[in-house]
């Protein structure tokens, strides 16, 4: 597979996607359990990238700068800082510590 | 933002004109606030390989942040190999968007054009600032200025993201893989305001973290994702939901 066929078929699927709760009957999704799952799918997902992107290198497990640079970003978001800012934060600790180590 | 439900009847031209230039400015609101990480994405993008144009037809065609982010945060770790499982996670992310739809096709209306512009523009934001207004039109309103309003704005900041990205160069002195995690934060962190979320937000993470080492880049946050499907089948440590709107609007990162 090259990069643009990845490309195209995941934004031809993401958009397919969209497409479907115009044209199914709604009740068929309007149940509580298939959207509870679709929420759920949501957080599972997430929260794995963030496992992933935190300590994974390759295939191995590692502790470097992302981890602090990570509970840093929690916690600003916890206390509710604008997106953009935390991201550039993280970006900040750790290049910061990576510089100094 | 809007607080009595049913706060005017249509009838009333004046108040429903008052409606509807409220609902456009908190679409551009959102659109705004949602287009300045359009940055971090574009700029992500290039640090995990892709290439500008590449980028840009990401943001158009698929136009969907957590599948943006997902797809180029699984290629960086993988590479071309986690194609597959780049490709299934992006899709999965997608997979809510779709029940918005049934939410949202009421509000845009008959049309097979209008359905399928519509459709496009089916994201948590627009979702949401259209759900949250209080007459027909005022939702309609809603939907589609803050639909494009994210569109326009997203696409230009990722264009600027991943030229900046791409003027950088070695991305790990910068800490763009950090970055990266952070966002994944960001999109989390307001869909955990419940026991049954954190739960399984929790559960997949030490999944994905286990099983890193044992099998292919890509396929540890698949199986992760099992977690929810299991989960939200047998309705463990759940309440009863509202779960559309509810998951719209824990969507929007203001």
């Amino acid at each position: 597979m090259t990069v643009w066929q990845i490309i195209i078929l995941a934004s031809i699927a993401v958009l397919a996607l969209k497409l479907v709760g115009y044209l199914v009957p709604p009740a068929l999704l309007q149940k509580p359990t298939p959207s509870r799952i679709a929420d759920l799918l949501t957080v599972a997902l997430l929260a794995a990238l963030i496992a992933v992107q935190t300590l994974g290198s390759g295939q191995a497990l590692t502790v470097d700068a992302r981890i602090p640079a990570v509970i840093v970003a929690a916690g600003l978001f916890a206390i509710k800082t604008p997106f953009i800012v935390v991201v550039l934060v993280a970006a900040l600790v750790a290049a910061g510590l990576r510089a100094l180590t | 933002m809007t607080s009595a439900p049913l706060a005017e009847p249509a009838t009333h031209p004046e108040a429903e004109a008052h409606q509807q230039r409220l609902a456009i400015r908190e679409g551009v609101a959102v659109g705004l606030a949602t287009a300045a990480y359009g940055v971090s994405f574009g700029a992500l993008s290039v640090a995990a390989g892709l290439e500008i144009w590449q980028t840009s037809f990401i943001s158009i065609v698929m136009f969907s942040g957590g599948s943006q982010f997902a797809l180029i945060g699984v290629l960086a770790a993988g590479g071309v190999a986690a194609g597959p499982a780049a490709i299934a996670s992006a899709a999965l992310l997608g997979v809510r968007n779709g029940i918005y739809g049934v939410r949202t096709a009421p509000i845009i209306g008959p049309g097979v054009w209008k359905r399928l512009a519509a459709s496009w523009i089916t994201i948590d934001e627009s979702t949401a600032v259209a759900l949250a207004q209080p007459t027909p039109r005022s939702r309609r309103v809603g939907f589609w200025v803050t639909g494009l309003a994210v569109f326009i704005g997203w696409n230009i900041t990722t264009l600027i993201g991943a030229l900046i990205g791409d003027a950088v160069g070695d991305t790990r002195a910068y800490g763009l893989d950090a970055a990266a995690a952070a966002a994944f934060v960001g999109l989390l962190w307001p869909r955990l305001k419940r026991m049954q979320a954190v739960a399984v937000a929790v559960a997949a993470a030490v999944v994905a973290a286990t099983l890193t080492p044992l099998v292919m880049p890509g396929l540890p946050v698949l199986i992760a994702a099992l977690v929810a499907v299991v989960v939200g089948l047998f309705n463990w440590l759940g309440g009863s939901t509202d779960a559309s709107a509810a998951s719209a609007r824990s969507g929007l990162r203001l």
